[in-house]
């Protein structure tokens, strides 16, 4: 008898893809080169807004090496559906014609309006420079309170409008809602779907506080980043009459579903292969125009067609993440009790809708409320368009920037009410409780123990000494301040059920399929719909299959990202593959033990209730030295001469997950900075995350998403923001003005946990993919503010730079002695915006 | 990111590319490191129609010792003058900056030689070399001359480096036990190039300040010397050092730019120059 085997979930597996991946033999998109494959270069605008005039592309035909060079009129009728939005949020929204190639007009820099193929990429690079074109340029908008004035140029002139979508929740009260005359014009009801809504009487919540915070954040636009820029190789497969596309992305079967859409090629003839991806980050979820591109000129000329974006086309076409300007009331009580909140959010689509666009900021309206129980809520957010670059969903889509408002404006109550700010955070909590709980816009949180995580924070931050220190810095005249900063914050994973997920103008469809069989020799093979880019599914997965059927992760191979070898899933983004994709996996793996019982049963000549299961061995109760390992049983059930009457051959059983709810992970996070007051610089000293996302399958895992998570949420609050000029410009072009910190910029992470677990799926897991991208920019931020308030310093926006904490200084001891305001303009970041109300 | 097509031509001898040079005249380039002509050239900033590539001449990569300075081979990677002993020994400032250039894997590839002949502005090795008013060794078809660094850096990416030749040493001066120095590089991120610099070397003399050599790093087209602040310490005492700081700026041309403004350059530019003429007192 062998000896049972450990339990794997829990435990820090090393990760099983690490392997090929720092030893050079990942298989990447730009590895495949197949027979007779040709290469594509776009011709990108340089004009935000213009008007084709002359396009002749002949000059291109003449060199050496080029098989084709195509306009967008040429191939109009092989992309019937254009580049494909799956995302309506109201019923009056705006939905322009996105063209792969544009015909008539480019609407932002980097717009495609010619393609070449050649033989390599460097002679399709080259031979874009022989394309003629005429441009008229025309005024472009670049910001989005310019775009929705009087009299704006149009990005989209069909419309009317810039304006792409208003939608609006809670709704009651809203006569009183802002000062800006045109928030009258506001529809009433408006509540959408069952998981987002508004409730109460804001305005009356308003009237009624002893204090109301009104500020204005922006969430500046940022580039998604993924160390692999996008790559697409299309190819005819041979004696198949469809298309195989290879693409780095996070999203093979939505792939097969969109990209039928837009060319009208049936999806039973669409095969996707993800190999390996390098990292995503929300910006492989999308079918691209490049993509489109690739196929339609594969078909048309019989033979495969690769595009690899280089770094400048990643950050002129991938998507852009963020981009909102947040206007917040926050109304309370002096003993800092919130009545109510209310917010309007202007959010940036760039010139097109992609994939997801309009759903970006909606999906995270009901987590405004943050972690907080109150009464009275209600939002409004509009779509705008500009002529930039498309935004769409970038790690944590929607809920940072829900997050970031709530947990600055509680900062700003605590100092308004001279409070600290983790007793106004307290104050406000959820009780802690494991049942389904609704949140102020009716989103039900699944379990919460807050003041746990809170506590435990504060004890690793040694939260008194900091505050003497800070104290005795302050006193001394320290040119180097020290701020900490708090955030406590919730997200939404899990996504999702599939109701709730069409409510939310998803259309739905949030289960999640796993296939688990056993092989003839014992061995196990988990196929899987998600479709991992850095997450470690492969390990994951096969901790929790190990577990179910006592076997070791070894003896599990993942199969994943090929629509043609998995069964039919929903991909991975939104932190939803574990608590959907691994709750499947566990369904899966019990299904096929439940069928093992009854062969082993029948082998035993046991009657089946009396067959226990434990460590990957059945037995029959109180007599255990009659047993037979799932092995054994995997291999009867595969050769078949000997099954129960009517019994189906092999242990392979496959699950179809849809969740009853979505997961709501939680934690505290402390910001430690020190600010130099002479430069601007802040250093962050200590980063303290104590974050619950229910039971953690691997903790090595669970600490790597944290640290790249925190690093990104760090990114933005100090160093990313996209950067336009008046003439819709990307200034921000390269790494070198796009700033990516890199390890030395980063703290030391103190990481720790609490476990609440979910009660939604049967191991309680929440998911922790963006936790950190949600966490941090208020913590960060939270902290350099309070570095700085006794110089009369609010807020900072991000990125908080050194020029811009340097001007926030200048202008604090200007205001002090009379002297002029200096101009912040100079760096303001995603668009020309104005700070404050 | 995708560069227009060139021709590669690889030097045997500082001679061969002299000649090569001659042969492809001003279509040709020198490679010798290639941190910063590749990513211009990926951008199509640049489109040389021949890159001559130095990378394999080995007798250019050395640290000798020349009496009362040290004479570095062009070739010799920043990598190489960070961890070399000679250098941290009798001028560590040379081995401190390389330290920071870029990130290792610049650090392994970019020569002294290649940053000094780029001539930007923002480079941190050029403020190094002009505070320490080290010389630069360039060859030609009509043989050697040797060229001051403050006649050496003559506009933005412009050098005093003749069509035909070739930077192929760097002298440096040994620092004695009463000069302290310290170069002070101002950057969001550690990999960046310098939003503002200041390299300082300062001679102490019975307690007080005995002169002070001040270069400036992305102030202006070359990199400056703040004249002003070198004479107010001259001579003067440690305490005068925040005042003097107060003229950095003088006399300097910064860029306004996405990083930052011109006038948030000169405010650095002061509160740099004070605290790294303070760190080189007390080094």
């Amino acid at each position: 008898m062998t000896q049972a085997p450990e339990r794997y979930m829990g435990g820090g597996l090393p990760r099983k893809e690490d392997p090929n991946l720092v030893t050079g033999r990942a298989n990447w998109t730009d590895n495949i080169k197949l027979p007779g494959m040709l290469h594509l270069a776009m011709l990108r605008s340089p004009f935000a807004r213009a008007k084709i005039t002359k396009l002749d592309v002949s000059g291109a035909l003449e060199r050496p090496g080029v098989v084709g060079a195509f306009t967008g009129a040429e191939l109009a009728d092989q992309w019937p559906g254009g580049v494909p939005c799956g995302a309506v949020v109201s019923d009056q929204q705006n939905s322009p014609f996105f063209s792969p190639i544009v015909t008539d007009e480019v609407r932002h820099v980097g717009d495609v309006l010619a393609v070449v193929v050649a033989s390599d990429r460097y002679t399709a690079q080259d031979a874009l420079e022989s394309i003629v074109v005429d441009y008229e340029p025309l005024p472009p908008v670049v910001n989005m309170e310019a775009a929705l004035a009087e009299g704006a140029p149009l990005v989209h002139e069909e419309f009317g409008t810039n304006e792409c979508f208003k939608y609006t929740a809670g709704v009651e009260g809203i006569d009183d809602l802002f000062d800006a005359p045109d928030d009258t014009q506001l529809e009433g009801g408006g509540v959408r779907g069952p998981n987002v809504g508004g409730q109460g009487d804001t305005g009356e919540a308003m009237r009624r506080a002893d204090v109301v915070i009104k500020e204005r954040y922006i969430q500046q636009r940022v580039l998604p980043t993924a160390i692999e820029p996008r790559a697409v190789v299309a190819s005819p497969e041979p004696g198949h009459q469809g298309i195989v596309m290879y693409s780095s992305t996070q999203v093979p079967h939505l792939l097969k579903i969109v990209l039928s859409l837009s060319t009208g090629i049936p999806e039973n003839e669409i095969r996707v292969v993800a190999p390996d991806v390098g990292g995503g980050f929300g910006s492989k979820l999308n079918l691209y125009r490049e993509e489109i591109i690739a196929v339609v000129l594969a078909k048309k000329l019989g033979t495969p067609v690769k595009y690899v974006e280089d770094r400048s086309e990643n950050y002129q076409a991938t998507i852009h993440g963020r981009g909102q300007i947040q206007d917040i009331e926050l109304a309370a009580n002096s003993d800092g009790k919130i009545l109510g909140l209310r917010v309007k959010l202007l959010d940036d689509m760039g010139a097109y809708l992609q994939l997801l666009t309009p759903a970006i900021a909606v999906s995270g309206a009901a987590l405004f409320p943050g972690v907080y129980n109150f009464e009275n809520f209600a939002i409004e957010i509009k779509g705008v368009f500009t002529n930039l670059t498309p935004t769409d969903a970038y790690r944590g889509a929607g809920r940072p920037e829900a997050c970031f408002a709530i947990e600055r404006a509680m900062d700003s109550l605590a100092r308004e009410l001279n409070m600290d700010p983790a007793e106004v955070r307290r104050r406000n909590f959820f009780e802690p409780f494991d049942e389904p709980t609704a949140n102020p816009a009716g989103l039900q949180y699944d379990s919460f123990n807050l003041q746990a995580v809170l506590d435990r924070a504060i004890e690793l931050a040694d939260y008194e000494s900091l505050r003497a220190e800070q104290q005795r810095r302050r006193e001394s005249g320290d040119p180097v301040q020290l701020g900490i900063g708090f955030s406590t914050y919730t997200e939404i994973c899990g996504l999702g059920p599939s109701q709730a997920l069409a409510g939310l103008g998803l259309g739905g469809g949030g289960w999640e399929a796993a296939n688990v069989r056993m092989l003839v020799t014992g061995k196990v093979e988990v196929a899987t719909g998600t479709s991992p880019h850095g997450q470690g599914h492969e390990t994951s997965w096969s901790q929790i299959a190990a577990d179910v059927l006592g076997v070791t992760p070894d003896d599990v191979d993942v199969i994943h990202g090929d629509t043609d070898a998995v069964p039919f899933g929903r991909d991975t983004y939104g932190s939803r593959s574990l608590a959907v994709g691994g709750i499947a996996v566990y369904h899966a793996a019990n299904k096929v033990v439940e069928k093992g019982k009854k062969i082993a049963a029948h082998m035993l000549e046991a009657s089946e209730e009396d067959i226990e299961f434990e460590g990957g061995r059945f037995s029959v109760a109180g007599s255990p030295d009659q047993n037979v390992t799932i092995q054994d049983v995997a291999g009867a059930a595969y050769l078949a001469a000997d099954l129960p009457e009517g019994m189906e051959p092999v242990l392979n059983e496959s699950m179809i997950y849809d969740p009853p709810n979505f997961t709501f992970p939680f934690g505290a996070h402390i910001c430690v900075s020190e600010v130099d007051t002479e430069t601007g610089k802040v250093k962050l000293r200590d980063y303290i995350a104590v974050d619950d996302c229910g039971p953690v399958i691997n903790p090595t895992i669970v600490d790597g998403q944290l640290h790249g998570g925190l690093a990104q949420g760090i990114a933005q609050a100090l160093y990313e923001g996209v950067i336009y000029d008046e003439e819709g410009n990307l200034v921000t072009a390269s790494m070198v003005d796009y700033m990516i910190p890199g390890a030395p910029e980063l703290p030391n992470f103190t990481l720790d946990r609490t476990v609440t677990p979910s009660p939604s799926n049967p191991l309680g897991v929440k998911g922790v993919g963006e936790a950190g991208t949600i966490g941090a920019p208020p913590a960060v931020i939270n902290s350099i503010v309070d570095a700085l308030s006794p110089l009369g310093i609010k807020h900072i926006d991000m990125p908080a730079s050194p020029m811009r904490v340097w001007k926030a200084i200048q202008n604090a001891q200007g205001k002090q002695s009379g002297d002029r305001q200096i101009d912040a303009s100079l760096e303001a970041s995603g668009a020309d915006i104005k700070q404050g109300r | 990111m995708i560069p227009v097509a060139f021709d590669y031509e690889v030097a045997e001898s500082v001679d061969h590319a002299i000649e090569l040079l001659g042969q492809y005249g001003d279509e040709s380039k020198l490679l010798a490191g290639g941190h910063s002509l590749i990513p211009i050239m990926r951008l199509r900033l640049a489109a040389p129609a021949v890159l001559i590539d130095l990378g394999k001449l080995e007798n250019l990569r050395y640290v000798r010792d020349g009496g009362d300075h040290l004479k570095i081979g062009a070739m010799t990677r920043h990598r190489d003058l960070a961890f070399n002993e000679m250098v941290a020994q009798h001028c560590g400032i040379v081995g401190y900056t390389a330290g920071l250039l870029g990130d290792p894997s610049v650090q392994h590839r970019g020569t002294i030689g290649g940053t000094l002949s780029h001539g930007d502005a923002s480079g941190d090795m050029p403020s190094v070399i002009t505070a320490l008013e080290g010389s630069i060794v360039v060859q030609g078809p009509n043989g050697e001359r040797v060229v001051k660094a403050a006649d050496f850096f003559q506009d933005y990416l412009v050098t005093d480096l003749g069509e035909q030749e070739v930077v192929t040493e760097v002298r440096v001066p040994k620092l004695n036990g009463n000069t302290g120095w310290s170069y002070k590089k101002f950057s969001r991120r550690s990999q960046d190039w310098a939003m503002v610099g200041v390299a300082a070397v300062v001679e102490r003399s019975n307690g007080s300040i005995g002169s002070a050599r001040i270069a400036l790093t992305a102030m202006g087209a070359t990199p400056l010397r703040a004249t002003s602040v070198e004479q107010a310490l001259s001579g003067a005492p440690r305490d005068a050092v925040a005042e003097a700081a107060q003229s950095a700026d003088e006399g300097t041309s910064p860029a306004s730019d996405s990083a930052a403004s011109a006038e948030f350059r000169r405010h650095l530019a002061r509160v740099w120059t004070k605290r790294a003429v303070e760190e080189a007192l007390s080094r």
